[in-house]
């Protein structure tokens, strides 16, 4: 299958490095302590979060730092073919384990001991890249909640299709079995903190897919900067001296 | 914007938009720039010796920030005031809490704090106000004192060593809250006051702005000393209750319509400023109770869409009015 046409345009209209249409929306969830809809194109997903609070289980409890807990759920209509899957499968537990993982390592957790964080992230549709929107849905709605980090977190993936590295790759690109980079960065550190890839890929041309996904990370992060400097000013304006 | 979806019409969103425009270029004026989000830097001037406050973290020999939020500088000392959070509990603070758990010698208060809240049993006047030991009975009553679910005013006492946050309730004004309603809002529209308990007369009713975002608006109740109320009041109220219709008890129970009536004004008067995100205290309450009132609004209209439209005119009314006197 052609992934890039001669013109040297992908499926649905991008160039190899374009990124998808961005959008963050803070505060969706009413209840929540923090929450955020995140979209890369097609991909909706939505991250709640609250905490800290009092852990649940006792025996989990530590005396010196936060617990983080993270669980991630796809609802049944997010795909094309509407299937039922058991909660707790091993895709959507691993995914939990990715984000948990990622969030632990920029959250604070020793400022917060003896106490729970729970982060809920669930995907709206998926068309592509859920793990890396989760991971930014997540990272808007941990800052919303007022919990304090190193840095944000952002994520993006790439992938290498037809000979060319391709940025941000949608559901058919996904599916089409070639190598799928997610990278995770800390883009105020400069650090990776998540890197997975399917299948194989050569040494050289993996620099420059992870160098492109680190890219897009970059991108990703200025945007998520700017959503979050807007409603921290709108906050701040209306609720005056 | 959080927790409202209303359904605006276009001369609404027109009014609502003008609104905040107003406030955001009245609040852009007040403070330049001290609005930081996470792994912002925070210009300091390395020369002077500062202090690194909460919020604050130091990274590549650069102060940054860790949460969202208002940088504020007092001397030396530079820290980030966040906005969205948890309540974080200070000495002194006046809360109002949920009971989740009576346990031995204590209740475990939910306060919207990282952990539950502690009150001992040893640290909270007696029902009938005499000062001694507690004993195995006074422990075994506890559930006539206070019940799971019961929510509950009090003051912080202090974290203990072991990391609990310990309160207290050693005042007749602290206590068991009934015959009202519980609000929650997030506690940094809550101004820390020399008052949050106000008695407004004229509703006849309590309104306590519990630090930590818990809001309490119920009937007004007479802080009186038990002891005071002595025994010979007991036997003439036995004669009344004789000729009476109504019970004493049932006479205790009721709360007469006007006043259930404010306070449910009140209540919406605090969920429409909490979900517009206005800064929350006593005057402003009122003013929108009456402004409600002027408006001849039943209490329910009062969460429809044009109040909020109404009230965020007001709010961008006052707050352009002591710029301009000064």
């Amino acid at each position: 299958m052609e992934f890039v046409n001669p013109e040297g345009l992908r499926l649905d209209g991008r160039r190899p490095m374009e990124m998808r249409q961005l959008r963050a929306e803070i505060g969706v969830v009413s209840k929540a302590d923090g929450s955020a809809v995140f979209e890369m194109g097609n991909t909706k997903v939505i991250a709640a979060v609250y905490g800290p609070r009092e852990v649940q289980n006792r025996s989990q409890q530590s005396n010196d730092q936060a617990l983080v807990r993270c669980e991630y759920s796809m609802a049944n209509f997010s795909t094309g073919d509407r299937m039922r899957k058991p909660k707790g499968d091993r895709r959507s537990t691993e995914i939990s384990m990715v984000i948990r993982q990622t969030m632990e390592a920029c959250i604070l957790t020793h400022l917060m001991p003896r106490s729970q964080i729970d982060i809920f992230v669930q995907v709206l549709q998926a068309d592509g890249g859920t793990r890396s929107a989760c991971i930014n849905a997540a990272t808007l709605a941990l800052a919303d909640a007022g919990i304090p980090m190193t840095d944000i977190v952002t994520s993006c993936s790439a992938g290498f299709l037809n000979g060319t590295p391709l940025l941000d790759l949608n559901y058919v690109e996904d599916s089409a079995g070639g190598p799928d980079v997610t990278v995770g960065i800390l883009p105020k550190l400069d650090k990776v903190t998540l890197l997975q890839m399917d299948s194989k890929l050569q040494m050289e041309t993996f620099e420059t897919v992870m160098q492109l996904a680190t890219e897009g990370c970059k991108a990703v992060a200025s945007y998520i900067r700017e959503v979050l400097l807007e409603n921290t000013k709108q906050l701040e304006s209306r609720r005056g001296v | 914007m959080r927790g409202l979806q209303l359904s605006l019409d276009k001369g609404q969103k027109l009014r609502f938009e003008r609104a905040f425009e107003v406030l955001e270029s009245l609040s852009s004026k007040a403070n330049s720039d001290a609005s930081v989000i996470v792994a912002d830097d925070i210009s300091v001037n390395n020369e002077d010796a500062i202090l690194k406050g909460h919020g604050t973290a130091e990274m590549n020999d650069r102060l940054v920030a860790t949460l969202c939020g208002v940088v504020e500088r007092v001397n030396k000392l530079v820290y980030v005031r966040p906005l969205r959070a948890r309540y974080k509990p200070e000495i002194g603070d006046i809360i109002i809490g949920r009971v989740i758990e009576v346990a031995p010698k204590r209740w475990k208060l939910e306060i919207n704090f990282s952990q539950d809240a502690v009150l001992m049993l040893s640290s909270m006047n007696l029902p009938d106000g005499i000062q001694r030991r507690r004993t195995a009975v006074d422990e075994l009553n506890m559930r006539s004192i206070f019940e799971e679910n019961g929510v509950i005013c009090a003051e912080v006492r202090g974290f203990q060593h072991d990391g609990c946050l310990h309160l207290q309730a050693r005042s007749q004004k602290y206590g068991k809250l009934k015959r009202g309603q519980l609000l929650t809002i997030p506690p940094y529209l809550v101004k820390k006051r020399k008052q949050h308990f106000h008695h407004l007369d004229q509703y006849g009713i309590d309104l306590i702005l519990g630090c930590n975002g818990f809001v309490w608006v119920g009937e007004h109740v007479d802080v009186r000393d038990d002891m005071v109320e002595d025994l010979s009041d007991k036997s003439e109220k036995q004669k009344v209750k004789s000729w009476n219709t109504l019970g004493d008890e049932e006479v205790e129970a009721y709360t007469p319509p006007d006043t259930r009536q404010n306070i449910c004004r009140s209540a919406n008067a605090v969920r429409v400023l909490s979900t517009l995100g206005f800064t929350i205290t006593v005057e402003i309450i009122t003013e929108i109770v009456e402004l409600s009132k002027s408006m001849d609004l039943e209490v329910h209209e009062m969460l429809g869409a044009e109040f909020y439209v109404i009230v965020a005119e007001n709010e961008a009314e006052r707050r352009s009015l002591p710029t301009k006197r000064r």
